[in-house]
């Protein structure tokens, strides 16, 4: 099976917010949790480059890792789920995690952590797939039903691509070599070990 | 003077004129806006240990604006190979030592004997102060170390639902626990504070390793000696920095940075570790290793005799009070 990955090519996003927005809307996520987001770089200097970043699905996931209960799991495409039948609301995964993924609702003791959410790869969660009970825990799963991640599927510059990591990386290659420049693969060398320029 | 003046006013428009002619055509030769794009090779090569990348976002959650922080592997490395070892190695060795003493040095008796007689060594409230603190402790001790050993030790044994449960109802009881500890410690310190200054009797007490492994030889003391000081000491500098770094993890958006709670976490975690060590001691004594000694929490009245050997000072005090019985029973220690 392809090892499935996000990639922002940050010389074609512009900005538009609209990855974020998509994602939202697909999952019916909750106010104040964003599971992806767009941040710009040298805001307003010359070389402004802007990147939408969530989950990087990483490679030996440093989430996984410090889980006290241990709620996660990797499936066979790569994609890093977990489950919120098992997660506490610690907070150990949003410290562990280099790109700031895991959120979470404002709804234990004192307005502390409830039961963390972050980015699914569009693929729900351990329930039986697109049943209620999924959607109502992890939102949509158009893995399940042969679609990839929305926010990647309507980014309009087709800056964000989801698929098989060695896909995306070749288009990416494409590009840089056609146009001659790239910033490079934002997080695949803290999320997959993999060099930004190679 | 006028003349050099003037010279200088036109040097300097011949050198604006050439600037505004000259600029334009130098941008246009050297700006690239692609060559000029940051590059995330660079920026991570740039930062420094614990260092991120951030930018803007147009989202209300500022922590968000945080892109790429390398340091959460950093983080990942302390929580699943040091923070083991820490606790591991103080809480098992401590338990380690305790036993060796227990075996060499045996239970310390009370040399007299119980006299029969008794002095109020702690008043009910603070005894109340006293468990109402402990309680609360050995509950948050637990959960805390089960968020740092129960993956290892009780998952395997219990599967991942029950220990989840389990570990679920931990954390809220010591985010709620939290708060009486942090109350019996305030009160802890006004109630104790005025006995435990350290003083001159303390290092004799501590050169004489406390009396503690020669028998009969017990240092004079006051109300409380220098290992009970020590403990009063541990108790409230840990549990002022068990209570300000729990602040922030309890409310992690108040600081609104993933850097800051990685640090206080590590705080948390490691004075944690320290701080269950020395209360195994502390609890050893009272209970398990010294005659007559668990008397002063239990009923708050200990044996004169034990008083006599352990609190020679003190006794005198309360005595010349008038408030303890002036006993006939042998003293443990002379006086001098």
């Amino acid at each position: 099976m392809a090892r499935v990955k996000f990639l922002c090519d940050a010389d074609r996003c512009i900005e538009c917010n609209a990855c974020v927005t998509a994602c939202k809307n697909e999952h019916e996520v909750p106010w104040g949790i964003n599971r992806r987001r767009v941040v710009t770089i040298n805001d307003g200097k010359p070389g402004e480059r802007s990147v939408s970043m969530a989950c990087m699905h990483c490679t030996d996931a440093p989430c996984a890792a410090v889980c006290p209960v241990s709620c996660f799991y990797t499936t066979a495409d790569g994609v890093v789920l977990h489950s919120k039948d098992l997660c506490i609301g610690c907070g150990y995964c949003f410290y562990a995690c280099p790109f700031g993924a895991p959120q979470y609702p404002k709804v234990g003791n004192f307005g502390s952590r409830g039961k963390m959410d972050k980015c699914t790869y569009c693929a729900g969660g351990p329930e039986a797939d697109n049943t209620p009970a999924e959607y109502a825990k992890y939102g949509a799963n158009r893995l399940a039903e042969g679609k990839l991640p929305i926010c990647a599927e309507m980014c309009s510059t087709k800056s964000l691509l989801a698929g098989d990591g060695a896909i995306i990386a070749e288009i990416y290659k494409e590009r840089v070599m056609k146009r001659g420049y790239g910033s490079g693969m934002w997080g695949w060398k803290t999320a997959y070990s993999d060099s930004p320029t190679g | 003077m006028p003349g050099s003046l003037s010279t200088l006013k036109v040097l300097c428009a011949a050198l604006a004129l050439l600037f505004v002619v000259a600029h334009p055509a130098a941008a246009q030769l050297s700006f690239k806006p692609t060559a000029e794009a940051v590059q995330e090779d660079k920026l991570l090569n740039a930062l420094k240990e614990g260092d991120k990348i951030t930018g803007r976002v147009s989202i209300p959650d500022k922590m968000s604006s945080s892109l790429i922080q390398p340091a959460g592997r950093d983080w990942r490395d302390f929580q699943r190979s040091t923070l083991p070892i820490i606790g591991g190695v103080a809480i098992i060795g401590m338990l380690a030592v305790l036993a060796i003493f227990l075996m060499v040095r045996g239970r310390i008796r009370i040399e007299g004997g119980f006299s029969g007689k008794t002095i109020l060594r702690f008043a009910s409230f603070e005894r109340f102060i006293h468990w109402l603190t402990a309680s609360c402790f050995i509950i948050l001790a637990l959960s805390g170390l089960n968020i740092s050993f129960g993956r290892m030790l009780i998952l395997p044994l219990f599967g991942p639902e029950a220990f989840s449960t389990m570990s679920g109802y931990g954390k809220w009881a010591h985010n709620y626990l939290a708060f009486p500890f942090m109350f019996g410690l305030v009160a802890m310190f006004l109630i104790w504070i005025k006995d435990n200054i350290p003083g001159k009797l303390d290092l004799q007490w501590i050169k004489q390793g406390g009396g503690i492994l020669a028998n009969g030889k017990h240092p004079p003391a006051k109300r409380f000696n220098a290992g009970q000081k020590g403990i009063f000491w541990i108790v409230i500098i840990g549990g002022v920095l068990m209570s300000l770094s729990g602040w922030y993890l309890l409310f992690p958006y108040i600081p609104g940075d993933v850097t800051t709670l990685q640090i206080w976490t590590v705080i948390h975690a490691v004075i944690a570790m320290l701080f269950i060590a020395a209360m195994l001691a502390h609890i050893y004594i009272g209970s398990v290793g010294m005659e007559g000694a668990f008397d002063a929490m239990g009923t708050g009245e200990v044996d004169l005799n034990w008083a006599k050997e352990h609190h020679a000072l003190w006794v005198e005090e309360e005595q010349a009070k008038g408030q303890a019985p002036s006993g006939t029973a042998p003293r443990g220690v002379p006086a001098e």
